[in-house]
């Protein structure tokens, strides 16, 4: 059976055009993807844990999903300070879900947005993100700039659906209609395609926004001759480009959230494109990682009023990141017991967190062994979302699309998984 | 069988003509009955009764509502309340979670609210939303008002095919209506630019506003809509836009329709009606459009009322609010989207000593005061952007008081005695006309069989006031008013008593309206268009877009009887 129009479930670029041959209950080709997006749907009944496992003083054994459900909810329950992390690869009915768990219980809730873009949330807290969505860079853009992001390798269709070499309405010779220009620290796949390629110092970024910031706003004289190893004409001359250009976007990653000023780096990038619109069209846009992390934030937010970081303790939503998220959390050994859904903390996080990790009841909700799972004391295997089970994930640029089931599993979705956890609280209280 | 009676309360009515009357009202399995057996009693002895209430413009779901909670956890920290028993735990003032959206409008009486602005692209985050909200039947309109294909069908003069789109798309995103938000100006806005009158040419498109409104105006007609178009005006928020508001209503005059409504709906008129060539010129023109309204007979209302503190302003006007942030210097979101429609989201600080604000402040209360039939202007603070939905109760103390008028006039900017009219006018409303802009109104214009009033077999959503109304006089007692229409007595849904004592006793989850107005082989007609375009514009394929039942809490479809030629409804 050849099924067409299938999402991917990897990255935050979540195409949809995806053509997935199924014969039986078994994947046999996937046309229109890249080798990311090939190798997890393809290899995706590879390595799999095959049933729910609790590890005791001798390692892991093979227990009833009746009973790791027991014992999740019992871990949970037990809990003076838990917290449930994860969320950025399953489907917004899954966090929902989680969140809903997360208030009966009074837990902390994080998502892996914490470790990546949770600077980009700061930076738009403070300053506001001027954005569209991919089809408006498709059909308009005639400026596009990569700052300290890969998408050649991070989200490599990116350039061909969206960005760079597609064709759109007002853009319909397709590369030879834009200009691109690409800002990162070395050399890049996405470097070597643009029409200009500007190598700065690393840890330049906040130097160098504000720069052009001057420049447009008229206070160009005021600057020194270099700026972030670029010379102040060489600055002055993107910066006419960007005013020249009638619709112009940044696509930034984690090269500009997570080098010197962090957060710094963004509110000053949503204001040089605020500054921008003065004068013409302008968007910026985040390179999300996980093909629903944004989806996350969404949940997150429509339901608790903030994106991430998140504690239920006190039976209302407290946020405040740097106290109450994850990494700080545990670097703190406040945290007593940990739910992990979706996600790979253990290869994410830093040292202290990880030690923390170690010592603490660890559930693991994962189809895949990880490094995750091979500190976790309960490991529920789950179906995959976006192959074995739907729902709904938000592009990069907040789009729902909802991904598809096809393929019938053994194992139960998060969905489902959790629904069971809280149903077994709800029979302990 | 869930039966309850409630007796002797003193119920207002309007859509039954029913004002000030003791009367007891029967209830059985959610629904308004003329008698009951063994009933559950309810006693309210003396006490207001009104249907449930019925906002008809109130951003509450979806992308724009969602990116204001993301960029102002400031706001988000306001109003934190911990969950219950049966509640979710509550945050936002401004831009609250769904929890508090559902629960604050019970408490205030509210049943039934329309999200006035859905992204056909991300309808799917609209419905997500309104389905977590609740409480409330929820309703949505979808955006159409610079849409590529609008315009493209416009433009050629294909107005079977406009109806055709338009029938696919309220399918497809479960909405309700036709919005239109700056008429072909947000098209500009994505290069940056906008229009500035009816006549103004859409960029590339060969468009203008008045012809995408008389066309979707026509559409509206020749589908059978349940609601008129709702429109948000070219150049809304800027000085001296009144006139082209004036030019806007003047589509609809002589338009009959034939349902028992108006075609063509300007909401929250006071961004609509400046005059002024600046900010410094700038003053009340709400007497000019009270008189257009008062003699059109072809349009309503709502106010958007604005009232002074910090809220949090929307729009699918993206031009609007990139302007707002220039004099501000706040944050500031803005979200185009491919081929439909675009947003904007920026804080803003309304202050009573700003002679703008304040000016403002005093045109929404002048075009209520002035429109002489209420069934023409609906209550509204266009939530959050005038101001937060909680603040209903001090603008109908406002509206019912004089004296409370004055006193507020004396402590604002004197700039409201100069560019303003509110100081001269005398008019208070009576519970009548307050049940009917905050109820009747809406619920009649958008034709609601069920909502809105207390007849036999209308949905039992009814709202009892702690406040006797034959016992006060609300121009005196607008401090009693205000208390009482903050928290409810009683609000009962659906025939559920789910909120007592101003707290919330029972949560329930609303009936999400949509339209059906598909037609013989409509699909067909637009078939290749969608095929095309969406292979090479849209970055969604349309296999992926659009939303289905699973989104919506208990759906209900209303069916429509669209003529088109020999072509009718869809068997
Ligand atoms: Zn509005």
């Amino acid at each position: 059976m050849i099924i067409k129009n299938v999402v991917c479930p990897f990255c935050g670029s979540l195409c949809d055009d995806l053509t997935v041959e199924v014969e039986g209950n078994e994947i046999k080709n996937v046309d229109n993807t890249c080798k990311l997006g090939y190798n997890k749907i393809v290899g995706y009944s590879h390595g799999r844990i095959e049933a729910p496992l609790i590890r005791d003083k001798e390692g892991l054994k093979e227990i009833s999903y009746d009973k790791a459900i027991d014992e999740a909810a019992k871990i949970l329950c037990n809990a003076r300070r838990p917290l449930m992390y994860g969320w950025s690869s399953t489907t917004c009915e899954a966090i929902e879900k989680g969140i809903e768990l997360a208030i009966k219980i009074g837990s902390l809730i994080d998502q892996t947005a914490t470790v990546c873009h949770g600077p980009t949330t700061l930076g738009i807290q403070e300053e506001g993100k001027p954005s569209c969505t991919l089809g408006e860079v498709k059909n308009r853009a005639d400026l596009v700039i990569y700052w300290g992001c890969n998408p050649f390798h991070a989200h490599p269709r990116h350039m061909g659906r969206y960005s760079t070499f597609t064709k759109g309405y007002f853009t319909n010779k397709g590369r030879k209609d834009r200009k691109i220009i690409v800002v990162d620290v070395r050399e890049s796949d996405t470097s070597k395609v643009a029409d200009i390629f500007l190598k700065i110092e690393p840890g330049s970024d906040y130097k160098i926004i504000n720069a052009l910031t001057s420049i447009i706003i008229g206070n160009g004289d005021i600057l020194p001759e270099e700026i972030g190893g670029i010379s102040k004409d060489r600055l002055e001359y993107i910066a006419g480009e960007m005013v020249n250009a009638n619709f112009g976007i940044v696509f930034f990653g984690l090269g500009v959230t997570m080098t010197g000023v962090k957060d710094k780096n963004i509110g000053s990038l949503s204001r040089l494109v605020k500054e921008l619109n003065r004068n013409t069209k302008f968007s910026l846009m985040p390179m999300r990682g996980h093909y629903n992390v944004s989806g996350a934030g969404n949940v997150f937010t429509w339901l608790t009023g903030f994106p991430y970081a998140i504690d239920l303790s006190r039976g209302y939503a407290y946020y405040n990141p740097g106290e109450t998220t994850a990494n700080d959390v545990l670097a703190r050994k406040e945290v007593d017991a940990i739910l992990v859904v979706a996600s790979d903390p253990v290869a994410h996080f830093v040292n202290p967190s990880i030690r923390r990790l170690a010592e603490i009841p660890l559930i693991a909700i994962e189809p895949y062994t990880s490094a995750t799972t091979e500190l976790a004391d309960l490991i529920i295997p789950v179906a995959i979302s976006g192959i074995e089970a739907d729902g709904t994930a938000y592009r990069m640029d907040e789009i729902p699309i909802r991904v598809k089931k096809f393929i019938d599993s053994k194992f139960k979705s998060d969905l489902e998984i959790l629904t069971d956890i809280i149903n077994r609280i709800d029979r302990y209280e | 069988m869930n039966e309850l009676i409630i007796k002797n309360g003193i119920v207002f009515d309007p859509l039954n003509n029913i004002k000030d009357e003791k009367k007891d009202i029967c209830i059985r399995d959610g629904k308004i009955v003329d008698d009951v057996k063994n009933p559950k009693i309810l006693d309210v002895n003396g006490l207001l009764v009104f249907p449930g209430g019925v906002d008809g413009h109130s951003h509450i779901a979806g992308a724009k509502v969602n990116s204001g909670r993301l960029i102002r956890p400031e706001d988000g920290r306001r109003s934190l309340k911990p969950k219950t028993s049966i509640t979710m735990p509550s945050s936002g003032y401004s831009v609250k979670n769904v929890f508090s959206e559902g629960y604050d409008y019970s408490i205030m009486g509210y049943t039934t609210v329309v999200e006035p602005a859905m992204p056909p692209l991300s309808a799917i985050h609209t419905h997500e939303e309104l389905r977590d909200i609740p409480m409330l039947d929820k309703l949505s309109l979808t955006l159409f008002g610079f849409n590529w294909f609008v315009m493209g069908y416009v433009s050629r003069g294909e107005i079977d095919k406009l109806a055709a789109y338009v029938a696919w798309m309220l399918k497809r995103t479960r909405g309700y209506g036709i919005k239109i938000v700056n008429p072909g100006g947000g098209e500009n806005w994505k290069w940056g630019k906008n229009v500035d009158s009816l006549d103004d040419q859409v960029i590339h498109f060969g468009v203008t506003p008045r012809e995408i409104l008389n066309d979707l105006m026509k559409v509206n007609e020749i589908l059978d809509l349940p609601h008129p178009i709702h429109v948000h005006t070219n150049k809304l928020g800027q000085p001296g836009n009144y006139n082209i508001t004036v030019d806007t209503m003047k589509l609809a005059s002589g338009f009959e329709t034939q349902r028992g409504r108006e075609p063509l709906h300007i909401t929250h008129v006071m961004f609509s009606s400046y005059g002024g060539e600046n900010w410094k010129t700038f003053d009340s023109k709400a007497d000019e459009i009270a008189r257009e309204v008062n003699s059109n007979k072809f349009i309503t209302v709502d106010v958007g009322q604005l009232m002074f503190g910090d809220t949090t302003t929307m729009t699918a006007d993206g031009y609007l609010e990139f302007n707002l942030q220039k004099l501000t210097g706040f944050k500031w979101s803005n979200s185009d989207t491919e081929l439909e429609t675009g947003g904007g989201v920026t804080p803003v600080i309304y202050s009573p000593t700003v002679p703008v604000n304040v000016i403002q402040w005093a045109i929404g209360l002048e075009a209520a005061l002035l429109i002489n039939d209420p069934y023409q202007v609906w209550l509204t603070t266009d939530h959050p952007n005038g101001a937060p939905l909680t603040r209903y109760p001090e603008i109908i103390s406002l509206l019912m008081s004089k004296e409370k008028r004055e006193k507020e006039i004396l402590q604002v900017n004197n700039a409201v005695n100069k560019r303003a009219i509110l100081p001269s006018l005398d008019r208070e409303y009576e519970w009548n006309e307050i049940a009917i802009i905050t109820r009747a109104a809406q619920a009649n214009s958008y034709q609601l069989r069920d909502k809105g009033h207390l007849g036999i077999g209308a949905d039992a959503d009814v709202t009892i006031f702690d406040i006797k109304p034959n016992e006060i006089d609300p121009s005196k007692d607008y401090d009693k008013v205000e208390k009482a229409f903050s928290a409810a007595k009683y609000t009962i849904k659906g025939g559920e008593i789910v909120v007592k004592d101003g707290q919330i006793v029972k949560v329930v989850s609303g009936k999400t309206y949509w339209t059906n107005a598909e037609f013989d082989e409509y699909y067909e007609l637009i078939e290749d268009d969608l095929k095309d375009w969406f292979a090479n514009y849209y970055t969604v394929n349309l296999d992926n877009y659009g939303v289905n039942d699973v989104y919506l809490t208990n759906p209900c479809m209303i069916r429509t009887n669209p003529t088109i030629g020999s072509r009718v409804r869809l068997a």
